[in-house]
């Protein structure tokens, strides 16, 4: 965490802009990709976009210095996520849905009422890296100081989630199976034979249109 | 599949540095960034490639779908299988200390266990998923 070796490094005040700059862009174009994608109409188009919000949330998360939160949401969400909706998006039909632009005035009410609300409850959170948040005070000195110790493993993430955290882990992993199991069920693949090889425009490569 | 030239060369120049690169995500995790989850994502991000360049049926020739309905279990048992091994030898559930003489060795052996299900697990049912979708694409 930067603020905490404010102290003792002197070239902290640069750094601190620099960070400054890079999550004040990098949210900017969170923004307008967000944006983007409500109101880009073609699925394909926003199956996209959301790949590259990832990709932005996953470079914020990397220069908060949450490497491996970074990892999983670039791996996840801009990879695997994508492919999927892509996948997904080959089954649907490619006819385009007509815009509807009448009724918009009660949801955009809503949606900044929302917003305020939100923005409203940011005010109360603690400040970003300070050493007495609360979120610092409870076991996680414990884990700074015991992980190298106990475990013996560097990478105190990893020793966090495997070890200390290793049954919540175990749920997640048991999520994960339980949802290719539900893909399973639903799309009948009890029985499933692959019929004919997938071609690279079969996956919506070429833009929504329907094969066959 | 003569089209694509450019697609195929450059997918077979990628996916093994891919597959290479969730290896080392799954090994390595210990020491750097990464771990079992991330390893299977990258590792089936590889194999998904190979299934969309290269054609479904190639996949599930090399990776057949009962390999990866199995696979997606052993992964599960690995883990929890992990965890009992320290209740037979008399402590609790995913106590990795028991698992050698020595804690710290243990809390090792324990950890890559656990993580090596969990990537198994991940790669395996990421792919299930994508076969299946992507399978049923001809039929509809």
């Amino acid at each position: 965490m930067p603020p905490l070796k404010a102290a003792t490094d002197p070239g902290w005040v640069s750094t601190l802009m620099i960070e400054l700059i890079a999550n004040n862009v990098l949210l900017l174009f969170l923004a307008i990709v967000a944006v983007a994608v409500v109101r880009v109409r073609q699925l394909l188009v926003s199956v996209m976009l959301f790949g590259i919000y990832s990709l932005l949330s996953a470079a914020i998360f990397v220069v908060m210095l949450a490497a491996d939160v970074a990892f999983t949401e670039a791996a996840v969400g801009a990879g695997i996520a994508t492919v999927l909706m892509l996948a997904a998006l080959a089954r649907l039909p490619g006819e385009k849905e007509e815009a509807r632009a009448r009724g918009q005035f009660w949801p955009l009410v809503l949606v900044v009422a929302t917003g305020a609300l939100l923005i409203y409850g940011t005010i109360d959170m603690p400040g970003f890296g300070k050493a007495d948040n609360v979120a610092h005070r409870g076991v996680a000195m414990q884990y700074v100081e015991r992980a190298p110790k106990e475990t013996g493993i560097p990478n105190m993430v990893t020793s966090i989630l495997a070890s200390y955290r290793g049954l919540d882990t175990l749920g997640e992993v048991l999520v994960i199976f339980t949802a290719g199991l539900g893909v399973l069920l639903v799309l009948g693949g009890v029985h499933t034979k692959i019929a004919s090889p997938l071609r690279p425009d079969a996956v919506g490569i070429r833009d929504g249109e329907r094969r066959g | 599949m003569t089209d694509y030239l450019i697609l195929r060369v450059t997918a077979k120049f990628l996916i093994p540095i891919i597959l290479l690169m969730g290896l080392y995500v799954q090994f390595h995790g210990e020491l750097g960034p990464g771990g079992g989850f991330q390893a299977g994502v990258i590792f089936s991000a590889g194999l998904i490639l190979y299934a969309l360049v290269f054609g479904l049926d190639r996949l599930s020739d090399a990776v057949p779908i009962v390999a990866l309905k199995v696979l997606s279990s052993v992964g599960v048992l690995l883990f929890a299988g992990t965890g009992m091994i320290s209740v037979i030898v008399g402590g609790e559930f995913l106590d990795y200390n028991l698992l050698a003489e020595d804690p710290v060795a243990g809390q090792h052996l324990g950890i890559f266990l656990v993580e090596l299900g969990v990537g198994i697990t991940v790669a395996s049912t990421m792919l299930l998923i994508f076969t299946l979708f992507a399978a049923q694409n001809d039929h509809v």
